[in-house]
């Protein structure tokens, strides 16, 4: 940023554009509502809640979907420890863990499924392959912000292994398990959504229990799965964690049917994700790149630029919206705000939306209100202005004010929400590539983002086009991370805690 | 908390060695290999679960091995597991059989229903587009020159099934294309959905979501029986020329897997069901004998809509 002439823009200079660039989005939108009667649907949804069928759960469905996250996210965070490592010194790896990181666990679900099968290594890689992408650069970033005082005390002579267990580990092991803790949570919900997709999780029979309408059986699963995240300090525990990882290994399913792994591998890379034209093609010849070209071209004007574009309109409206809900959410959790027999409610509220997968509020909000970005936006700004909010929530509570302060609204506008915008700038600075990921994964569900087309790709059985698709979305996130960091510094907010498990305590420090 | 890293350093490896264990090579090592089939998601998951669980029980008695269906959550992802071998016989629709046999070098079509030969697609529309059943249905037996569409649903809203369905997606693309020259379906239509399958599309257009739809005839017919359908809310619009459509496609590799002559023992097994009960959810009178050739207008149809190369 330094090179640009451009001027230091300010939290309202950066508010203005985004707030401009989402009104704009929101004008070439399609907000069209197709469905005759949502209110009807939504009012059995909810009766769905009230009267759950618990006799209609699938228990083995809850035993995977912890299974898959436990050895998922054990496997990315083990992972993700040790690219952590080399991260700061190795550019390599830093790309290689954007790459990870930029392409959803829905689309590498999708991948893996042509050469795993509809088995547990797809459900567990598919978790994994990501995670460990995003644990190594958080890893990262918490070894590199920890306190190096211990380091310096060490004698000379002290070998690298035993400095960073003795001087290092003490001092950001809190920080990673805190971390840990907050991506099983994630994980628990990406476990759910790939369900959707076949995978034996939750989220294959609550997909069939939405679609069919048995929304008694759907609101028992979705109590069941608040439950587990509800409790979750409770059996994800250091001591516990062996006996997770064992118990996980033998809940996972037996595949049915078997895949001939290696043959399956070398068809994937060596001829399906291979561009047609050039399958078997030698690349020494200008033709093979003539082809080539000609082949990208239809894709790049018909698939990637428009499904690009309307990737960037739904994550621009679903942020500025996620603002805007977060801004509203933030006091009913806020003891300032909320009285002490409203705040347990704002807080379940809160804690029941950002618990709440936001791919299957998606699917719900599109089967009540019929495939337009409408119901996307919906679902993209209700799960993270849960997020954003209850953040905003602990982070209003450390505030201190005067005794002489304001109340209520005075007190709202004139003093909490400007001492809090730059956290809350930071918050939805470091959503936002989150949000346009998600975007993406959305065309799956009939929306016209970057996902629309890899569906389709995917059913015309050309994975050549839908890996270029995936590719084209991975480096529009890894674009977004770019400019949110570059921001963020500039803003000079970038050293705000962004991360859920970075959150201030929930009362202030004496 | 150094514990707690080893623990988890530990864990970790132990996963990596388990999930090696885990995969297809520790089922495959227990005992008979199970036979094991699926087919695609065209309707109701409740009529799918009953009508192949019992197409399980009949197969495992006539064939001696153990038979296992696997639930699928869309039709490419049927087609992904017969490529990579996951399933040896699948229930595919005539558009998605023929991308599995092009996918599988070697993979056979052994069976069909007896209406599959000449399959339909019904237009169906909600009653407040006053659009009704026209007068002249053609009724030619091979695929038609020129689709004589009714009027009036250009403009309408239109759903199709699964983007890769033979009589949800790849026929009315196709006629839709012969009756507007020069025109994608998204130029005809207002607005286009693919609805995922055969009762969510008579679902959609019942409810007013949708104007229009393209459904499986025998999905329509089956749902009707079922009273799921509400005949002041939509109706049959047009009915199209007939197209070969559903059948059980297997893979090469059977015969070397089961023993020798299991691909005509498994052709035998399914012409030879008799049961009602398992042909009912089928909505099929009977199985019979099928080759891939009788899918060749599909492939060509596929072929100028853009959906095969």
């Amino acid at each position: 940023m330094r090179g640009l002439a451009l001027p230091r823009p300010g939290y309202a200079a950066v508010s203005r554009w985004f707030l401009g660039l989402g009104l704009a989005a929101l004008l070439l939108a399609d907000l069209h509502v197709t469905s005759l009667d949502p209110y009807a649907d939504l009012m059995r949804l909810l009766g769905g809640l009230v009267r759950p069928d618990v006799l209609a759960v699938e228990g083995t469905s809850i035993l995977y979907t912890v299974a898959f996250a436990v050895l998922g996210v054990g496997l990315g965070a083990g992972a993700g420890f040790l690219l952590a490592i080399p991260f700061a010194r190795s550019r390599t790896v830093r790309i290689a863990c954007a790459f990870l990181r930029a392409v959803h666990e829905l689309f590498w679900a999708l991948l893996l499924m042509q050469v795993f099968g509809l088995s547990a290594t797809t459900g567990i890689l598919a978790i994994a392959l990501p995670y460990a992408g995003i644990c190594a650069k958080v890893y990262a970033e918490i070894i590199e912000e920890a306190d190096l005082a211990a380091l310096r005390a060490l004698p000379p002579g002290t070998g690298a292994v035993s400095a960073f267990a003795y001087a290092r580990l003490p001092e950001v092991a809190e920080a990673l398990r805190a971390y840990t803790l907050y991506r099983f949570e994630c994980g628990m919900r990406s476990t759910l959504v790939l369900g959707f997709i076949g995978l034996p999780t939750m989220g294959f029979y609550l997909e069939s229990a939405f679609r069919q309408g048995r929304y008694g059986e759907a609101g028992a699963l979705l109590l069941a799965f608040y439950a587990l995240i509800g409790t979750r300090r409770l059996w994800v525990r250091a001591r516990t964690l062996p006996l997770l990882a064992l118990g996980a290994v033998l809940a996972l399913p037996a595949t049915v049917g078997t895949t001939a792994i290696g043959a399956n591998l070398a068809r994937f890379l060596g001829h399906d994700i291979v561009p047609a034209p050039v399958r078997g093609a030698s690349l020494l010849v200008p033709e093979s790149w003539a082809a080539l070209w000609a082949w990208l071209r239809p894709i790049l004007w018909t698939q990637i630029l428009p499904g690009a574009a309307q990737t960037l309109v739904l994550a621009q409206v679903a942020l500025v919206a996620t603002a805007l809900g977060a801004l509203v959410l933030f006091p009913l959790t806020a003891r300032h705000f909320a009285g002490p027999l409203a705040r347990p409610f704002g807080r379940l509220l809160l804690v029941t939306l950002r618990s709440t997968p936001e791919y299957m509020l998606a699917y719900v909000a599109l089967q009540l209100l019929g495939p337009s970005m409408l119901p996307a936006i919906l679902a993209l700004s209700i799960h993270n202005a849960g997020i954003v909010g209850y953040l905003l929530g602990r982070h209003a509570d450390a505030l201190r004010y005067r005794p002489d302060a304001p109340r209520g609204l005075d007190l709202y506008a004139y003093e909490t929400v400007p001492r809090l915008y730059g956290q809350f700038l930071a918050y939805l600075l470091y959503r936002w590539e989150i949000i346009l990921r998600e975007s993406a994964i959305f065309g799956i569900l009939g929306v016209a983002t970057l996902g629309f087309y890899v569906d389709a790709a995917i059913a015309e059985l050309r994975l050549d086009v839908a890996a270029v698709l995936i590719l084209a979305t991975a480096l529009l996130a890894i674009a977004v991370d770019t400019l949110s960091r570059a921001l963020r510094r500039s803003l000079r907010i970038a050293d705000l805690p962004v991360r859920l498990s970075a959150a201030p305590p929930a009362t202030p420090a004496a | 908390m150094r514990r707690r890293i080893r623990g988890l350093a530990g864990a970790s490896i132990l996963l990596g060695t388990l999930l090696g264990l885990s995969g297809p090579q520790g089922a495959a090592a227990q005992g008979a290999k199970p036979f094991v089939f699926t087919g695609i998601p065209d309707q109701d998951e409740s009529r799918l679960v009953e009508r192949f669980g019992k197409v399980a029980t009949y197969l495992e008695g006539k064939l001696g091995v153990p038979v296992r269906y696997i639930p699928v959550k869309n039709y490419p992802a049927a087609v992904t597991a017969f490529t990579n071998g996951q399933v040896q016989l699948a229930w595919f629709g005539g558009f998605t059989g023929v991308q599995a046999r092009k996918a599988v070098p070697g993979s056979q079509a052994i069976a069909q229903g007896a209406e599959d030969a000449a399959f339909k697609t019904y237009l169906i529309a909600n009653a407040a587009t006053g659009l009704a059943k026209g007068a002249d249905f053609p009724k030619d037996a091979d695929l038609p020159k020129s689709a004589d569409l009714p009027k009036g649903i250009a403009g309408k809203t239109f759903t199709f099934g699964s983007r890769a369905s033979t009589s949800g997606r790849l026929m009315p693309e196709y006629f839709i294309r012969q009756a507007y020259p020069g025109k994608t379906p998204e130029q005809v239509f207002e607005r286009v959905g693919f609805s995922g399958d055969h009762s969510r599309t008579i679902q959609l257009v019942q409810s007013g979501a949708f104007a229009v739809g393209a459904v499986d005839y025998s999905v329509w017919d089956l749902d009707t029986k079922a009273g799921k359908v509400d005949p002041k809310a939509v109706s049959v619009i047009w009915e199209s020329p007939t197209f070969p459509d559903y059948q059980w496609t297997v893979r090469g590799d059977v015969d070397a897997a089961y023993g020798a002559g299991f691909t005509e023992r498994l052709k035998a097994a399914l012409v030879g069901i008799t049961d009602p009960a398992i042909l009912e959810p089928f909505g099929r009178t009977k199985f019979i004998p099928v080759t891939n050739a009788a899918y060749a207008p599909l492939i060509e149809v596929g072929q100028s809509t853009g959906l095969l190369d």
